[in-house]
């Protein structure tokens, strides 16, 4: 059972993008292609962001139409504004837990233990903005680790980060994904992500996604439309 | 002192300490009417001394909204009795088919004019006059040319909006039939300013912004009488001055018709008489035994009271006020 | 957009906000048209009513367009100064749009008038007087009531701005002119429309100060010439066609900014504080010279009202306290009924398709004249329950109502920026409901919707209680109480009410405002 976009396609004005591909449970998937390709957009579809204009998004066989993004078996992180900045760490993480913040003790530990997970054990109390960029991500992570949702999408939260603290938290990333048995999507336009990644890669160019394959081969010997974009 | 259940109560149920046992006498009335300070309270306290009855005054606006309220609710009125109609509106009023006739009879009024309207039931009187403050204008206008020619500023109210207003525009057009026109186009430049009603008018005179305005023959007495100030007098003009006459009428489908006729005739007998000098600040319709209270005989005397007969009133305004706007308008 | 089957659903509360605002707008219109034709009167506009039409659309354009402009600068200064007592200034430069329209206005006289200060000079100067009545009358008037909402609807503009923009403007070495190219001319084209509107539309419905210091017949509104078609002609038609006329330029205006304002898009910011200000020396001066003049336009009115106020509190009674209270009562009811209204319908202008729509929708109360509102409710509520007995229920809503385009006006555009930033993350965290109100859309939110509280607060304990039709004269409230004392030849105790209404509406607005502010999550 996997995550299947079975004949998708997507019309936005000018914008198009098509999509007919699986991902296997527990993958580790790279989304790379030319910026404006509809990487993000991908990600959106299985979100639940934007609804297909023609196929559908499933999960294990079940069509995700009718859920709203929240309901959706998957957590996501965006570029930015992954956290309100009115509440703080503890809260943020808590909402991935309970929406409402109705937290028991044993969610408050909960809390606790992934904030610690994420290296961040005495931060509960702060607001983000006393935060860095890279603590930042690392809360948006607690958040996701609590959710315990199958697929994990990530839209180049990491994107702003220097390269030793990216590395970092990739490594987290894969790392906590590898626990919790989730499927991984992240779009990167740095080729050393997917490399990093281990796994496969979907290609976004000219209109389509197309199915993932091993990351490796793919980018030792790239397509012309990926040539073009690697400038190899 | 505050007591704010009592307030609270007092807001969320206002009808409610109407007493159940004893028959309720709805009379609708102008605001001021009813206010602390006016003859409202003290006649009510009267009225049901005497008659073992819970009289209740509703308030709307003035008196041309009381006849907008009585219009839009026609014969499914709560009121029993209105209060507060004058001269120029009873001929409208009487158009609505509303009212009864009030069978009060052998009222020997002291009033400038003949009263016989069958109908409507007067309880006070006054003349509309220019006043102004003594210490201010050494010597008035004697006439509406004289104040034309002046370099006085006044204060009038809007005949579309205030029943002052309304009188001025009767006045000018009583004392002046042919030469309204004229008259109005020379008083322009004196007219500092057009108020939507009397409060605002009267405001502006208080504070120093004008030489005088438009009201009554007897708002001096209030000066006197309330504050002992002598300051204040009305301007006598040789023209005469227009009369109001403020009336009371019964409504024909009263479920309280007896009520209301013991009502109709208190109106005249010196327990309400008595109290609207020194509220209203009119001249009571009959005057009281004891007469009209120290300080209202300095009130200036008009050789000629002005008024046109009701129907007449009705049909003379749309002219007049097409007048007074085309002049003003300039 | 996350579409689905629950877009339409989650709009419910603002559809019924919406259709209740309709009801009461178009509804009550209705009413007194449908009876004006049973009463077979001909309702058609005659040469005069064009001519009302003419001076009211004329006089709120230049109201509007002074006092969104004047507005500005004096917004502007207050966004970047940092001073002792900047808070109390803000406060009380906001007073004359809460005060009673007959005690600002003797304000005004006092200063501008025959006998006021200007004039006082001018004499002893040896120049000729000025005079204020006429249009340029109704004009001062009008920039004097409503520059304080149009500065402090714009400050909150500024304040949405996220620091970190003006921190990328520092440090890429902006002057005044990059700043107001890059980021504040942006800001005022998603703001100023808005206020305009506003402004604009609550200059179409004055009657009292257009007619007061209008100077005569010339300066005839449309809402004087509904007051006279209804209570000089009793021709109701014509009154709901000229209500009709008021509603329709509204709707019109209304459409006219939607078509010019812009998102600003700023984006989100962290919540930090503002950079120190900085400018040199002229930029300072003429800040100085923006707050110092607002300021003396707008307190020196105030404060000679206050003065010849002093001398009539001793006068008042009992009655007066007992009216305060009730004032303070319903008030209360009142605010938080709007805010019960203005919450969930911002909320459909700012998420739902048709967002526009809501928003014009909110404007409506201010066009609706009182006059045919109050007699088409009455209109519709007799025969159901006695007038005296829906006279509470009908004012709060009424008052509630009158107040919500207000709290719209603040409300919405931050609302917008709420949804842009923070509405995705929102969506997948399933974070809605009532926990969504709670845990992002109240805490991001508290400033202006303190403000909104404060003003429906203070506009409610300033109102006459518009409805005469339902009063039952007596539970009495204080502008009620004020108006009969000027009734009754009592200017001076008028005065002392006017002083403690005043305070009254001031200290309501003070303590709603400052509690949103204290602690707010944005700035």
């Amino acid at each position: 059972m996997a995550l299947q976009l079975d004949d998708v396609t997507l019309v936005q004005g000018d914008f198009r993008l098509a999509a007919d591909l699986r991902v296997a449970p527990g993958a580790r998937v790279a989304v790379i292609g030319p910026s404006g390709a509809g990487k993000s957009t991908l990600l959106s579809l299985i979100a639940g962001f934007v609804l297909p204009t023609t196929g559908r998004v499933l999960w294990q066989g079940q069509d995700l139409a009718a859920l709203r993004p929240g309901q959706r078996p998957v957590s996501i992180l965006f570029q930015d504004q992954n956290l309100f900045p009115h509440l703080s760490v503890a809260q943020n993480v808590g909402l991935g837990l309970n929406p409402a913040l109705r937290l028991t003790g044993a969610d408050r530990d909960a809390v606790a233990a992934a904030l610690d997970r994420v290296g961040l054990p005495d931060m509960a109390d702060r607001r983000p903005a006393e935060l860095s960029g890279g603590q930042q991500g690392r809360v948006a992570l607690a958040r996701a680790l609590l959710r315990r949702r199958p697929v994990l999408l990530l839209d180049e939260p990491f994107a702003a980060l220097g390269p030793a603290l990216k590395v970092e938290m990739l490594d987290l990333v894969k790392d906590i994904a590898a626990e919790q048995g989730a499927t991984l999507l992240m779009v990167s336009h740095d080729p050393a992500d997917a490399r990093r990644l281990e796994g496969e890669a979907i290609l976004v160019a000219e209109g389509r996604a197309h199915p993932p394959v091993p990351a490796g081969p793919l980018l030792d010997r790239p397509p012309p439309a990926l040539a073009a974009y690697l400038g190899t | 002192m505050i007591r704010p259940i009592s307030t609270l109560t007092a807001l969320l149920l206002p009808v409610a300490a109407a007493a159940q046992d004893r028959p309720v006498l709805t009379v609708y009335t102008y605001d001021s009417f009813v206010s602390d300070w006016g003859p409202g309270p003290q006649v009510e306290t009267a009225f049901e001394a005497i008659c073992g009855c819970d009289l209740v005054f509703v308030a709307a606006g003035d008196g041309a909204e009381l006849l907008a309220r009585l219009r839009l609710e026609g014969a499914t009125t709560e009121a029993d009795v209105v209060l507060g109609l004058d001269s120029n509106l009873t001929a409208a009023a009487t158009a609505t088919g509303l009212f009864a006739d009030h069978g009060v009879t052998d009222v020997d009024f002291d009033m400038p004019v003949v009263w016989d309207d069958p109908m409507f039931l007067p309880y006070d009187w006054g003349y509309f006059a220019f006043v102004y403050d003594r210490t201010r204008v050494a010597e008035p206008p004697a006439d509406f040319p004289a104040l034309a020619a002046s370099d006085l500023k006044i204060v009038i109210q809007d005949p579309r909006a205030s029943t002052p207003g309304l009188g001025l525009l009767l006045w000018v057009k009583a004392a002046y039939p042919d030469r309204a026109a004229e008259i109005w186009q020379g008083l322009a430049d004196n007219i500092l300013t057009v108020t939507p009603g009397w409060s605002e008018a009267y405001g502006l005179f208080t504070e120093g912004e004008a030489d005088m305005v438009l009201s009554y023959t007897t708002s001096p007495a209030y000066h006197l009488i309330a504050e002992g100030d002598d300051s204040k007098a009305a301007a006598s003009f040789a023209e005469g001055h227009y009369l109001q006459v403020e009336v009371a009428g019964k409504i024909a489908s009263s479920a309280e018709s007896d009520l209301a006729d013991r009502f109709m005739a208190f109106i005249v007998t010196p327990d309400f008489q008595s109290v609207i000098p020194e509220t209203n600040w009119m001249y009571p319709a009959v005057t009281p035994p004891g007469g009209l209270p120290a300080g209202f005989e300095t009130m200036i005397a008009p050789v000629q009271a002005l008024l046109y007969p009701p129907g007449e009133a009705e049909d003379i305004r749309d002219e007049a006020l097409a007048e007074w706007q085309a002049a003003l308008s300039r | 957009m996350a579409g689905g089957p629950v877009a339409v659903t989650r709009h419910l509360p603002g559809l019924a906000v919406a259709a209740l605002i309709l009801a009461l707008g178009l509804g009550t219109l209705a009413a007194v048209l449908w009876r004006g034709l049973a009463e077979g009167a001909g309702a058609a506009l005659g040469p005069a009513d064009l001519q009302a039409i003419r001076f009211t659309l004329w006089q709120a354009i230049l109201s509007a367009t002074l006092s969104a402009g004047l507005a500005i600068p004096v917004a502007r200064a207050f966004a970047r100064r940092r001073f002792p007592g900047r808070a109390a200034l803000i406060l009380l430069t906001g007073a004359p749009f809460i005060l009673p329209v007959i005690v600002a206005v003797l304000g005004l006289l006092a200063v501008f008038g025959r006998g006021g200060l200007v004039n006082g000079a001018l004499v002893w100067a040896g120049l000729p007087p000025v005079s204020i009545y006429g249009l340029q009358g109704v004009v001062l008037a009008h920039v004097f009531f409503n520059l304080p909402l149009a500065v402090r609807l714009i400050l909150q503009g500024w304040g949405a701005i996220p620091a970190e923009r003006f921190r990328l403007a520092e440090s890429l070495g902006f002057g005044p002119a990059e700043v107001a190219r890059h980021l504040e001319r942006p800001m005022l084209r998603a703001v100023l429309p808005g206020v305009w509107v506003a402004i604009f539309v609550i200059c179409l419905s004055s009657f009292a100060v257009a007619l007061t210091l209008g100077g005569g017949p010339r300066a005839t509104t449309v809402e004087l010439a509904i007051y006279q078609a209804f209570r000089f002609d009793f021709d109701l038609g014509r009154a709901a066609l000229l209500a009709g006329v008021q509603i329709a330029l509204c709707l019109g205006a209304a459409a006219l900014a939607a078509g010019v304002a812009r998102p600003a898009g700023f984006g989100a910011g962290m919540d930090r504080p503002l950079p120190a200000p900085g400018g040199g020396v002229w930029l300072r001066l003429q800040d100085a010279l923006a707050i110092g003049a607002a300021a003396l336009f707008l307190l020196l009115p105030l404060a000679l009202v206050a003065l010849s106020g002093l001398p009539g509190l001793t006068q008042l009674g009992p009655a007066a306290l007992a009216a305060a209270g009730r004032s303070l009562a319903l008030a209360l009811a009142s605010t938080a009924l709007c805010l019960a209204l203005a919450l969930p319908l911002a909320d459909a202008a700012a998420r739902s398709p048709f967002g526009r729509w809501f928003e014009a929708v909110g404007l409506i109360p201010l066009a609706t004249s009182s006059l045919v509102l109050g007699t088409g409710l009455f209109l519709i509520l007799r025969g159901q329950v006695a007038p005296a007995q829906a006279a509470l229920p009908v004012t709060m809503l009424v008052n509630a109502v009158m107040a919500l385009p207000f709290a719209l006006r603040a409300v919405l555009p931050p609302l917008r920026d709420v949804q842009a930033d923070y509405g995705r993350l929102a969506a997948a965290l399933d974070l809605r409901g009532a926990a969504r109100w709670r845990l992002l859309v109240l805490p991001r939110l508290r400033a202006p919707i303190g403000f909104s509280a404060g003003l429906a607060a203070a506009l409610s304990a300033g109102d006459l209680g518009v409805i005469t039709l339902f009063a039952d004269g007596r539970s009495e409230t204080l502008p009620l109480h004020l108006y009969r004392l000027m009734g009754a030849y009592r200017m001076e105790a008028a005065m002392g009410a006017a002083l403690l209404l005043t305070a009254l509406s001031l200290g309501l607005f003070w303590i709603f405002d400052r509690g949103g502010r204290h602690g707010a999550a944005t700035r």
